[in-house]
């Protein structure tokens, strides 16, 4: 495994509403090694995307960073000012959204979004920024480049708008490229090509990607390693191929079987219960509910973190016991 | 003829105004109107008691058709019958009636919901609409519809906002049910919920189909759960139906284009196994701008000559149909 | 456990009901003030202190004191009890006509707005074509036109408030008719007109209640002004605007009691009705939640 260029400690961050504290991320831990693709799965609610908003420190009011640590080559992000993290943001770390029509500014021309950012990050005369934006709206997979750069969002198909925010996400060069949802939104056949142009911008250009997603199915298609998300808590996290051939988490485990298959005839499952609220959360293992062999002392206290075979990481009680 | 429901080459066309025109010739000799042909000439049925799938990505028009179907929109040509009955020609209080057949259940939980009507409104009012029934028995049954989709008596006061997104997707089921209509359309039910809740919603489905013995069509982008629901698939491209198989023939041996290459971009929930992508060149044109001939052409890696000429539906296998030139060939 | 449920569910409306006043705190404020005025409007016989056409000729011209705590004006008439009673006849037309031109334009508007086509358009020049005129301008000639009385201007401001609500309720049903519940409302079985007055219009009325309270706002200046210069309103009626009127010939000469008090009277309510529109708006939606 590579040296990790993202390592997340102990992060939490609580969201003070007026119903109550939403605790949304609850103490996890990830660690993305250099120059792979590390997914993020879970549910809505799951404190997914929140992570990935803390890593760029977006977190606004309500929302704040109680504690922990985020460690991007080797600095500790949540240490720095406004100024340096502005000064990381789009160029050292990037992201995308989903639903990237509303992602992109209206009323700027595609390219010339693109343009901006190379002129703001990389200082270039008018003219190469321009002929690196067009330069990179034909690497992103777009035919006519030229044509394209003067479109403005609302011309151009959902999967070409994503094709334009990765462009403008990796322009910079970034270390860390975060993809939050990008394909939710998009047709079956277009998000398999953006996935796969993310997947060889990455290797292209170096950059390593967390992706966040739901959908279990690109995670085993696109991830190397992936951590499994529940209620603001990372419940397993391994290589892929670990998580799937031996899931070892009651939670991966359902979540796997309840997702149906077209290759394969299967039984559907179903995940009894509910998530639980995050406003008065249990005080030990937040699947406990929903558990099938949860024990008195699951819903006491937290599991902690145990690690087989070095990098495949569980918090479950049961583990071992089986 | 004579199947539960029968649909004769539907069409449902719009105007719209092109959005790519230049301004110099927008001058009165030179007004230029897209036809937007959302579905184009479809015919299929459906069988008693079965469950349809309709499958397509966006712009393929199968929304387009569930609407027909229930008139929500009007078609541009063509006929619907249901249980020999032309819908098509139904208007005011006959077509009103027939609401109490053919139900409809929508893809956002929320946005389907009156945001200003509690539970308990929203499911007597198709009794109200439809039901000679004294107070006790619209009660009893509202009772017991809301039993049947799995939800608490005490949600009967809460509005729309106080409730889960699976829990609103189950009053609107339970909305749909109320009538115990003979045939429900199913657009994306699912699309709009998480994964776990899908299974769950997924499987409710199956159980009030059975419970119920209705029909059901099923609209989804999200072919692996048509698939688990489904006993017959029908995958629409550009307003037109490309291939009509039963649910397992068609996932195990798929033989137009357009379906392999969209079986094949399907991510599967599993890292071992290795597929072969079809990837289609370009992207899906515009519905104003259909191609002559065969609608996957411009695209499609099996394209020749032969391919701009008209192709329609044929049985290339008992119940199989595919309308492509170069099926039957495989 | 049902009756521990529902109670856990009316104490929340209840207190995001109380949160939601607290945070438009000045809307509260407002609402607080249009409440003593209504009050005060509903009362005024029993709270005045005075007959407000007694004319007393030797107690004239007062200034502010003990026994007259806003003095008299030149015919006797104690003006507390005047602006008192002003407040009903001010009050009772903004209301009257607002509620009238809220009814129409509820049923135009949503006509217009779920129809479309010819009607729409049609519905619309005429609506364009009332908006044409400046709005004090028309209640005017209507005024003129219809006669000098209260009648005549409470349909004038009716009048003239018509489109802007035709217009918003229009606006807010062509946004809504595309949604799924509209849709769903059609499955189920619903009649059109049933589908456009009971599920539809209510969703449409949020901006409209805003629009509402500014509107009663601009009606008590329409009353006020429409008295100020001689039509609608006669005398000896109170009322705020023909006071107001009346006392401004008198402010060289230094009793400036007499016009004072019926202006503050008309600021303090249109300023309050300004200022309550949010408030209201939030407390009648089903759907606002509490977010800090």
């Amino acid at each position: 495994m590579n040296p990790p260029l993202l390592h997340i400690e102990d992060l939490t961050v609580h969201f003070h509403t007026d119903e109550g504290i939403v605790e949304a991320v609850d103490g996890i831990q990830l660690l993305v090694p250099a120059g792979e693709i590390v997914g993020i799965v879970g549910e809505s609610g799951s404190g997914k995307s929140v992570t990935a908003l803390s890593i760029l420190r977006l977190i606004r009011k309500p929302g704040r960073i109680v504690q922990g640590a985020i460690r991007f080559a080797g600095r500790n992000l949540l240490d720095l000012t406004e100024e340096e993290m502005r000064h990381l943001r789009g160029s050292h770390i990037s992201m995308i959204f989903q639903s990237p029509r509303t992602s992109l500014n209206p009323v700027l021309a595609a390219g010339w979004q693109i343009e901006r950012l190379i002129r703001l990050h990389k200082q270039e005369k008018a003219k190469d920024a321009r002929e690196q934006a067009v330069q990179m709206i034909r690497q992103v997979g777009i035919p006519a480049p030229e044509r394209i750069y003067h479109e403005y969002p609302h011309q151009l198909s959902g999967g070409m708008c994503q094709r334009i925010m990765i462009a403008m996400a990796l322009v910079t060069n970034p270390k860390l490229l975060i993809a939050d949802e990008p394909t939710t939104g998009l047709d079956v056949s277009i998000a398999a090509q953006i996935l796969d142009l993310l997947k060889e911008m990455g290797q292209r250009t170096g950059a390593t990607i967390l992706l966040i997603t739901h959908d279990l199915g690109v995670v085993a298609g696109y991830c190397d390693r992936v951590a499994v998300m529940h209620a603001g808590q990372v419940v397993e996290s391994a290589s892929v191929k670990k998580l799937f051939r031996q899931p070892l988490h009651p939670y991966t485990i359902k979540l796997i079987h309840s997702v149906p298959r077209v290759d394969v005839d299967m039984v559907m499952e179903t995940i009894p219960g509910n998530v639980p609220g995050l406003i008065h959360p249990p005080p030990g293992c937040r699947f406990a509910d929903r558990c099938q062999w949860v024990m008195e002392i699951c819903r006491k206290t937290r599991p902690p973190v145990q690690s087989l075979d070095g990098d495949h990481l569980v918090a479950c009680y049961h583990i071992g016991n089986s | 003829m004579g199947e539960f429901i029968e649909i004769l080459d539907l069409s449902k066309h719009f105007p719209v105004k092109d959005q790519s025109a230049d301004f110099r010739l927008l001058t009165p000799f030179h007004s230029r109107q897209a036809i937007l042909r959302a579905v184009d000439g479809i015919s299929f049925f459906i069988r008693k008691g079965e469950t349809l799938g309709l499958v397509g990505e966006s712009g393929c028009g199968k929304s387009t058709v569930a609407r027909c179907l229930l008139r929500l929109l009007e078609p541009t040509r063509g006929k619907i019958f249901f249980e020999n009955t032309d819908l098509t020609g139904l208007k005011g209080e006959s077509l009103r009636l027939l609401r109490k057949a053919i139900q409809m259940i929508f893809q956002d939980p929320m946005a389907s919901l009156n945001p200003r009507l509690s539970v308990r409104q929203v499911l007597e009012e198709p009794l109200r609409l439809h039901e000679r029934v004294t107070v006790k028995e619209r009660e009893e049954r509202v009772l017991e519809v809301l039993e049947q989709v799995g939800l608490d008596r005490e949600l009967l006061t809460r509005f729309p906002h106080e409730l889960s997104g699976g829990q609103r997707q189950r009053v609107n089921i339970a909305r749909a049910i109320a009538t115990r209509p003979k045939f429900v359309v199913l657009d994306e039910p699912t699309s709009a919920l998480d994964v776990s809740l899908r299974a769950k919603i997924v499987l409710l489905l199956e159980e009030l189909k059975s419970a119920l013995s209705t029909t059901y069509l099923f609209i989804s982008h999200d072919l692996s759960t048509v698939k688990y629901l489904s006993d017959r698939v029908a995958v629409m491209y550009l307003g037109a139906i490309v291939e009509i198989a039963e649910a397992h023939e068609l996932f195990r041996h798929p033989l137009h284009p357009y379906t392999k290459a969209l079986l094949s971009a399907i991510p599967i929930p599993d890292p071992e196994v290795k597929r072969d992508r079809i990837i289609l060149e370009g992207e899906i044109p515009s519905p104003t701008q259909i191609p002559s001939g065969c609608r996957l052409r411009g695209r499609c890696p099996l394209a020749e000559a032969i391919c701009s000429e008209e192709i329609r539906l044929r049985e290339v296998a008992p119940d199989h149909w595919v309308a492509c030139h170069f099926s039957g060939m495989q | 456990m049902v009756k521990k449920e529902e109670f856990e569910i009316r104490r929340k409306r209840f207190q995001t009901f109380i949160r939601r006043l607290r945070r438009n705190s000045l809307s509260f404020g407002a609402s607080i003030v249009i409440l003593a005025i209504t009050l005060i409007a509903i009362f005024a016989p029993l709270i005045a202190p005075y007959d407000p056409n007694a004319t007393d000729a030797n107690q004239a011209m007062l200034s502010v004191s003990r026994h007259h705590l806003m003095g008299t004006d030149i015919y006797g008439r104690d003006v507390l009890s005047r602006v008192i009673h002003g407040a009903r006849v001010d009050l009772l037309v903004a209301l009257v006509a607002t509620l009238i031109a809220l009814g129409i334009s509820s049923f135009l508007g949503s006509l217009s707005g779920y129809a479309g086509g010819w009607l729409d358009h049609l519905l619309m020049r005429i609506i364009d074509t009332i908006m044409s005129f400046p709005s004090f301008i028309l209640a005017m000639g209507i005024t003129a036109a219809l006669g000098n009385n209260l009648v005549n201007v409470v349909i004038a401001i009716a009048i003239t408030h018509i489109p802007i609500y035709t217009r918003l309720i229009r606006g807010e049903m062509l946004h809504i008719r595309e949604r799924e519940y509209a849709e769903a409302a059609r499955t189920v079985g619903n009649p059109t007109s049933r589908i456009i007055f009971y599920h539809l219009l209510p969703n449409c009325f949020p901006p409209v209640i805003v629009q509402a309270t500014l509107a009663m706002g601009w009606a008590i200046l329409t009353v006020a002004g429409l008295s100020f210069i001689g039509l609608g309103i006669q005398p000896p009626a109170s009322e705020w605007g023909y006071m107001t009127a009346e006392g401004a010939t008198y402010i060289v000469s230094g009793e400036w009691w007499i016009f004072l008090f019926p202006g503050l009277a008309i600021m303090v309510t249109v300023l309050a009705f300004n200022m309550v529109g949010d408030a209201l708006r939030d407390i009648l939606d089903p759907r606002m939640r509490g977010v800090s």
